[in-house]
């Protein structure tokens, strides 16, 4: 492909092929300060022209790659930077094995990790990236990396992805040189991509272990609920995009993690009572 | 040219330098479903961390595909029993159930069986009682279009498993020239230890040419080669399948499919074939084989599309395929 770019998010290494300059210059802006990916890409994905004319002409991007969804919608050239990561996303959901994938948020404090789960909407984004800058080290905010071995979380810390309200909310505590481009009406409208600080970089090979996994839910009012294993282990195979692909492996890897981690449900009206909550439940927890 | 990069890697692993361009054959292979084969043939070699990591996790996933094809042949076993047909497993999963080379690694789509074709419906009626679905609407085009013109019922899907089988009564569509001897398939196929049947070595063979050379565009080329080049190496082990397959390919009107695919296996992955068996000729089919680029991309779109217009041609005559062609536009 003409332009290409190597990349490396926590264990795992991409090769990003682009028939145009654009989305690699932005992709190597906004990985600035990122390790090396080194020789051998796990994943490849190919930013490709939706038909042949598609290069020039109101040029859009078909998502490619070792592994693909047959209908997956082309975008235009202007959002190359959510096709590269909805590409990237493709080939950890479809491809990997090596780790149970949660769709899921995570940060770190003291060697333990909480884990944010829910749907779009929920949060994930939001919360771990304004707990990053307030003490707490960002892990991710897409995918949480379970090892079905050892029951370690590994980060996978891209640059959050944060959406409308909370870009806004981000730009205000955050200094503007980690901030990409802002992409308006994007598939999940107005996108503007946030690198993790320095010191969740620094540290994107080292593991913590699972400690307590949150099911918050935005736009309503403060509640909280204790989640018992059954239920937690539930909601996570629904949030795991390969449980049933890891077969016996994923479902010891999910029931360990259920057992060993208390569940928390948390119903929150804005950001600054999650963050209350959130210090709160992890607070009691570690008593 | 990555598809030469993964033909040689197969064929020869010694020969891979521990510097090659691995991210390049990895996306070949994967492009080509060929990465678990890939991860076998290589699982002794001295690899780079990262390769020998990604490899072993395709190993894992293969072994998965394994006991998950061999289950959901078991499920269709049940279903299938009372009726006390013969159900021959073909293609990659009588591979699995023989425990062959073939069957190592290997990437596992649909569930593919041959009955007898006066008991299609009720074999169609016996699995849609134990849970698999039609897929396509029962009174539409596409479903009439297999019904009359094809060599397999529509697929059906497990709703719970969620597992195609392609239920085939022969294996090339009857539009096509070539007419297979299906009964002679199912009188001479073998019983396997799980109370399934495969067909015998020689059809294995025949099947699989068919498929590759016969049937298609031939897209995914080089895993049925790799196919045929597997069980060419271990069924030569007995005495006289050479013979046995000259005529049996003939009994079947598939002699060219089958000589050429022999030939393609011997130019590609190094089979040992006799003298009289091999030749040449075959350029264009090499071409088409070797049309993926190191980023998994088909390359060659020219000779792409002829081997598109010649899958068609093949499968119905030109008049039939044009009226076919239209139905498709206009839906």
């Amino acid at each position: 492909m003409r332009h290409e770019v190597r990349l490396r998010v926590g264990p795992v290494t991409f090769r990003v092929g682009s028939a145009w300059r654009g989305p690699v210059r932005a992709l190597r802006r906004l990985y600035e300060g990122y390790p090396e990916a080194g020789d051998v890409a796990d994943y490849t994905v190919r930013l490709e022209p939706a038909k042949p004319w598609r290069r020039w002409l109101r040029p859009s991007v078909r998502i490619e790659g070792d592994y693909v969804l047959p209908d997956a919608a082309p975008l235009p050239l202007a959002h190359g930077l959510v096709a590269a990561e909805m590409a990237m996303n493709l080939q950890m959901a479809l491809g990997e094995r090596r780790f149970l994938l949660l769709h899921a948020a995570s940060v770190e404090k003291d060697g333990r990790a909480l884990i944010i789960t829910g749907e779009s909407g929920a949060g994930k984004s939001t919360l771990s990236a304004m707990l990053g800058e307030r003490g707490w080290r960002f892990m991710g905010d897409e995918f949480a990396l379970l090892d079905p071995d050892s029951g370690m979380l590994h980060p996978f810390p891209r640059p959050i992805s944060l959406k409308n309200e909370a870009i806004a909310a981000m730009e205000a505590e955050v200094a503007p040189e980690r901030f990409g481009p802002v992409m308006e009406n994007t598939p999940k409208g107005r996108i503007r991509h946030m690198r993790p600080r320095a010191e969740a970089l620094a540290r994107m090979s080292e593991q913590a272990r699972p400690a307590m996994v949150l099911f918050p839910r935005f736009g309503f009012a403060r509640e909280v609920r204790p989640v018992g294993p059954a239920e937690a282990f539930m909601r996570l195979t629904q949030a795991s995009t390969n449980y049933v692909a890891m077969a016996a492996r994923g479902f010891d890897a999910l029931t360990g993690l259920v057992q060993t981690c208390p569940g928390v449900a948390i119903d929150y009206p804005d950001a600054a009572t999650a963050f209350e909550l959130i210090e709160t439940l992890w607070a009691e927890a570690g008593r | 040219m990555s598809a030469a990069l993964l033909v040689r890697a197969l064929r020869d692993p010694e020969s891979l330098p521990l510097d090659c361009d691995w991210t390049s054959l990895i996306s070949a292979a994967r492009a080509e479903a060929l990465i678990g084969t890939l991860a076998h043939r290589l699982q002794d070699l001295p690899l780079p961390e990262r390769v020998a990591g990604l490899f072993a996790m395709h190993r894992a996933d293969a072994e998965r595909t394994r006991v998950q094809a061999l289950w959901d042949a078991e499920m269709a076993r049940r279903a299938l029993a009372p009726l006390g047909v013969p159900v021959v497993l073909l293609k990659g999963t009588a591979f699995l159930a023989a425990g062959l080379e073939a069957g190592q690694g290997r990437s596992i789509g649909d569930l593919d069986i041959l009955v007898p074709k006066d008991a299609l419906t009720e074999v169609e009626q016996a699995l849609i009682g134990a849970g698999w679905e039609r897929l396509k609407p029962a009174d539409g085009y596409d479903d009439f279009y297999y019904r009359e013109w094809m060599h397999e019922l529509p697929p059906l899907i497990h709703r719970e498993r969620d597992r195609m089988i392609d239920v085939h009564h022969t294996i090339l569509p009857p539009t096509a020239r070539p007419k297979p001897d299906a009964a002679a398939l199912l009188a001479d196929s073998l019983v396997l230890p799980n109370g399934l049947r495969m067909l015998s070595p020689e059809d294995v063979i025949v099947h699989a040419a068919a498929h590759l050379i016969a049937d298609g565009d031939m897209a995914g080329g080089l895993r049925n080669l790799w196919d045929i080049d597997r069980l060419l190496r271990e069924f030569a082990q007995a005495e006289g399948l050479w013979g046995r397959l000259a005529e049996r390919a003939v009994h079947h009107g598939l002699d060219k499919a089958v000589r050429r695919s022999v030939r393609l296996a011997h130019r590609l992955y190094g089979t040992p074939v006799p003298k009289d068996w091999r030749g040449t000729g075959d350029g264009l089919f090499v071409r088409r084989l070797l049309s993926r680029d190191g980023w998994g991309r088909r390359t060659r779109k020219a000779t792409g599309f002829g081997f598109y217009v010649r899958g068609h041609l093949m499968r119905m005559p030109p008049l039939m395929l044009a009226r076919h062609l239209l139905k498709k536009a206009r839906a």
